[in-house]
């Protein structure tokens, strides 16, 4: 069952009974009969949070959500693919290798061979948050994050990945660097990753 | 036609109604963070509520039109000068390479000024607002700059209410999402409590003191959050979002601030003290 939840006047999350199906479930709502009400509809681990443009509908979306069979049976996937190529030279490879006992050839073997898939955005703009690092790369956050992180640097923390957009502060394990540009405002979407798409990290 | 920078003010940013629409490619909406004093300075002046206006965080503004406008300053009341000459009308007329002068205000934080035919700048996502968070938009002024204005709206100029900022803010929210991870009297105290603005406040939040909250869950995994979430951290001092809020956070949000009463939360300089009062419906 899914539990829906009043967040402010224009509103609502819905809390959802599994991981794994937000993107499937915000799809089925953006494509609804009420779909064009809506602002923002925004999928995280397990929920979605939905906003109505204009206040005066937020009953009647909150109604229609109740009712919505957002069950995982019925939700289709995304089906995307999407390659990332990575050079595994981060400058934490040496001590994630130290602290997990991994060889770095283990470590880019196991990080390039999971599947992994885009669970949320946000920190910034097109900044993904990526389901999927293996369980042996599960190391926490540093204690002390860098001030800053190159662009393209791709990092690690308990079960997701990461890629910085450059010049933000960075608390994650850095394993390596892309030339994939997740986000370019010029663009339509500005975002090249969505929620829910597949990634494989291919060794370059 | 530009308006000419002599001085930015402290901080002086392009505001619109913001970037709807994005939460979920982690863009937060941004916009004016008193959407209610921009659009008064656009009706003032006969521009739609979608014009650009220059947001002044206390004030600070000196600056010169090419050619004369109407003009207006909404939110927080600066002293106002043209040429030297104390204006005391919200709406006046600034003729050609006269020097306009935007004190600073002392009852609150933000002011709003609106030019006839509005400020112009390349929009990022359809919107020209500075987005502190996310550094898009158009950047804050400095000295020296010029920002284009467009041509004059011919709209009818309709004065709205001018709205004071109250001595002790007393601010409308709704319950939840998770006010259900705190317990009674922690519930109790936070609709009790006279809160003080501290002076961690920005477009990003506007963080409150006095009292400490004990949420049991801490933590929970991220999720999404509107303007207005009135988020609690391990610290126990709660966070109130504004315009350039994250779209998404972890810490349980005990609830949401009506968008009605949000601008008491933008225009709260340090040290005031407000109340939350539940409203449900």
């Amino acid at each position: 069952m899914t539990r829906l939840l009043r967040a402010g006047d224009r509103g609502w999350l819905l809390e959802l009974d599994g991981p794994g199906i937000a993107h499937g479930v915000a799809a089925r709502i953006r494509e609804s009969t009420w779909g064009n009400d809506l602002e923002d509809v925004v999928p995280a681990s397990r929920t979605v949070l939905v906003t109505v443009r204009d206040g005066a509908d937020v009953l009647r979306v909150g109604k229609a959500l109740e009712t919505l069979d957002g069950s995982a049976s019925l939700v289709a996937g995304n089906s995307r693919v999407v390659e990332i190529p990575v050079r595994y030279d981060g400058a934490d490879l040496d001590s994630l290798a130290a602290s997990t006992g991994l060889s770095v050839e283990a470590i880019a073997e196991l990080h390039s061979s999971a599947d992994h898939v885009v669970a949320f955005f946000g920190f910034a703009p097109g900044f993904a948050y990526i389901d999927g690092n293996p369980a042996p790369l599960r190391v926490p956050r540093r204690d002390s994050p860098r001030a800053t992180t190159a662009a393209g640097s791709v990092a690690i923390a308990g079960g997701q990945t990461v890629i910085y957009p450059g010049g933000t502060p960075g608390g994650w394990t850095i394993i390596g660097t892309t030339d994939f540009v997740a986000w370019d405002v010029s663009a339509t979407p500005p975002a090249r990753l969505d929620v829910g798409d597949t990634i494989r990290f291919v060794r370059a | 036609m530009s308006l000419i920078v002599e001085q930015p003010g402290l901080f002086t940013t392009l505001q619109d109604l913001g970037r709807p629409g994005y939460a979920h490619f982690g863009v937060t909406s941004s916009g004016a963070a008193d959407r209610y004093a921009h659009i008064a300075a656009n009706r003032a002046v006969g521009n739609p509520a979608s014009a650009a206006t220059l947001e002044l965080t206390l004030g600070g503004l000196v600056a010169s039109l090419e050619e004369g406008r109407w003009m207006s300053l909404t939110g927080a009341r600066a002293p106002l000068s043209v040429d030297g000459e104390t204006v005391s009308a919200r709406a006046f007329w600034l003729p050609a390479g006269s020097t306009l002068s935007i004190g600073i205000p002392n009852d609150s934080m933000r002011s709003y000024l609106a030019v006839d035919g509005g400020f112009l700048a390349p929009p990022v996502l359809g919107s020209v607002s500075w987005d502190t968070l996310a550094a898009i938009g158009t950047p804050p002024l400095v000295a020296g700059q010029r920002v284009e204005v467009g041509a004059p709206s011919n709209g009818s100029a309709t004065a709205e209410p001018e709205r004071v900022s109250p001595a002790t803010p007393l601010v409308n929210f709704r319950w939840g999402p998770r006010h259900n991870l705190f317990n009674q009297s922690d519930l109790a105290l936070f609709v009790t409590h006279k809160w003080r603005v501290s002076t961690e406040t920005n477009r990003v939040g506007v963080r409150l003191e006095g009292a400490t909250l004990d949420s049991r869950a801490g933590s929970l995994p991220s999720e999404g959050a509107v303007v207005g979430s009135i988020q609690v951290p391990p610290s126990g001092q709660p966070i109130v979002f504004l315009a350039d809020h994250p779209v998404t956070g972890g810490y349980p949000i005990i609830g949401v601030v009506a968008e009605a009463h949000l601008w008491q939360l933008a225009q709260a300089t340090p040290g005031t003290g407000l109340r939350f009062m539940p409203v449900a419906g």
